[in-house]
């Protein structure tokens, strides 16, 4: 038994929309400077899972740890607090389309750490280089972006406060394999060399391969399976075994009429 | 049983009333409460009255010279049937002051800046960026909502005394065009029987529904839900709920300042 308390530490959630059950009693360890990837089908509640982590959402029961501290229901300057050692990539980017891309990326080094605006823009466009984005795009406006280059400016925008946990939506969907593959890298680099913990989401098994340690299954409200990457192809369990091969005949029923 | 089917769509209205009541006074609660604690967004500040004041002059401008210009062609046909159509300056310069400045001047903020505060922070909601302001450690009410309630309780009242200065001369123009008032005698009776207090009263009015204008357009874009439909409901919500509240409060602070 390690005396350190695990970084993150998920006990009994559960999250309803009304009749619509989508977590229900969720456990779920992440150990400091450990990468998770959780893996599920679409609409299974991986971003509830994320925002009720940072507190977008508030959980109908169960407990949070970050650190062996409950944010469940966190007071709001302690959670402003907590916040700022996170960073988050959202699926869709979420980028502020009333400022300019080094401004967004720039945001949070002004705004939460109190960084001058010429100093902040210097760490932007360095961040922004790594995602591979020039310093002709920082002065764009993220209506003229593409799909993909969006993506990577949240990247950028979650990497950018120097956080102890990163949060990744699905941060590499909509990117060709090449870019695909320098993004995991880049968070490969994060979690090694930054010492940072991570819990991404993805549909991309190659990429998940790529940038785990550990992977979790969600199914059904629940962690149906975790485990070292390596096990996985193992992994004596017939859900994830259909996931992982992305076979349409399986336990798991998507919901859609047969033509 | 219909009786009661009615008496429950009464009870049901009633409660969702209240419901709303008091969302709002938590709305406001928290806009309030939180502005105090630094950051400071001067920055957003000047933005805002910039928008609510400089950019509304045209319109509002327009609407003055010719509320004005009615005024003077109807207070001369109905202070004619009293003799007493030398009263027209007073007239005008006393309606313009108390009533017409600051309500048009409400309403048509109302449908300019209630509409698209709501659709901007609408926006921000379904795209998820107000989460992302969250999770870069910045209050939302803070940074988006509290600096446009202050420019509009700041903004409108300057707008005012300019859109009583374009009404009065509007009111002049007539006067003197049609109904040949001598211009030197029409603006020395404007000018000896103004009262200071009716152009303060006015710009108090006029504060208050600067507040009321941008409270439902930060209100009905803060809750908006659904995707560009649910924007363009907050939208439609934020410019009729304005304008409505902006005659009930016209009504019960006249009936205060004329006690
Ligand atoms: N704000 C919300 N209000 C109501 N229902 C919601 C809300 N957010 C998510 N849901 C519901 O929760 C369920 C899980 O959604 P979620 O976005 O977490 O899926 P996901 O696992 O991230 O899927 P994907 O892989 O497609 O992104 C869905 O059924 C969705 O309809
Ligand atoms: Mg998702």
């Amino acid at each position: 038994m390690t005396s350190a308390p695990p970084k993150i530490q998920i006990r009994n959630l559960h999250k309803a929309f009304g009749s619509n059950r989508v977590l229900q009693g969720l456990d779920l360890d992440i150990e400091v400077g450990e990468s998770v990837v959780i893996i599920g089908g679409s609409g299974t509640g991986k971003s509830v899972l994320l925002k009720c982590i940072l507190g977008l959402l508030t959980p109908d029961q169960g407990s949070i740890k970050v650190d062996g501290v409950e944010v469940v229901r966190m007071k709001e300057n302690e959670r402003e607090e907590l916040l700022r050692q996170f960073g988050m990539l959202f699926q869709g980017g979420a980028l502020f389309d009333s400022l300019r891309v080094w401004e967004n990326v720039a945001f949070g080094l002004i705004q939460a750490h109190g960084m001058a605006r010429k100093e902040a823009k210097k760490v932007a466009l360095e961040k922004l280089a790594s995602v591979g984005l020039d310093a002709r795009v920082a002065e764009l406006n993220p209506a003229e972006l593409s799909g993909g280059m969006k993506k990577r400016v949240g990247l950028a925008r979650a990497i950018a406060g120097s956080p102890n946990i990163i949060f990744f939506d699905e941060p590499t969907t909509g990117l060709d394999p090449i870019m695909g593959s320098i993004i995991d890298r880049l968070i490969v680099h994060c979690v090694k060399e930054l010492q940072v913990t991570a819990l991404s989401i993805t549909h991309d098994m190659a990429s998940a391969r790529r940038i785990a340690d550990r992977m979790a299954m969600l199914y059904e409200g629940k962690i149906i399976w975790d485990g070292p990457v390596a096990d996985i192809d193992k992994a004596d369990n017939p859900y994830v075994d259909q996931f992982i091969r992305g076979k349409a005949e399986g336990p798991i029923k998507m919901q859609v009429r047969q033509p | 049983m219909a009786i009661l089917d009615a008496l429950a769509l009464l009870g049901r209205t009633f409660l969702k009333f209240l419901e709303a009541t008091g969302r709002l006074a938590l709305f406001v609660g928290r806009a309030l409460s939180r502005a105090w604690r630094p950051p400071f967004y001067f920055r957003a500040v000047g933005q805002q009255m910039i928008d609510i004041g400089y950019y509304s002059l045209p319109i509002v401008g327009l609407t003055a010279i010719f509320a004005g210009m009615v005024l003077a062609l109807q207070s001369n046909i109905g202070l004619a049937r009293f003799e007493a159509e030398s009263q027209i300056p007073e007239i005008i310069a006393f309606s313009i002051t108390r009533e017409l400045g600051p309500v048009l001047a409400g309403l048509m903020v109302a449908g300019r800046i209630g509409a698209s505060m709501a659709a901007e922070i609408g926006t921000m909601r379904v795209t998820e960026q107000i989460d992302a302001l969250v999770t870069l450690a910045t209050d939302p009410f803070k940074y988006l909502v509290f600096p446009r309630l202050l420019a509009g309780i700041v903004t409108l009242p300057l707008l005012v005394l300019v859109a009583d200065v374009i009404g009065i001369f509007g009111g002049f123009v007539v006067s003197v065009q049609s109904f040949e008032f001598n211009p030197a005698n029409f603006i020395s009776k404007v000018w000896d029987y103004l009262v200071i207090d009716d152009v303060i009263d006015g710009m108090v009015k006029s504060s208050v529904f600067g507040f009321i204008v941008t409270l439902m357009g930060c209100y009905q874009g803060f809750y908006s839900r659904g995707g560009a439909e649910g924007v363009g409901r907050a939208t439609t919500n934020a410019v009729v709920t304005a304008s409505i509240l902006i005659l009930v409060a016209d009504y019960f602070l006249s009936a205060l300042m004329f006690n």
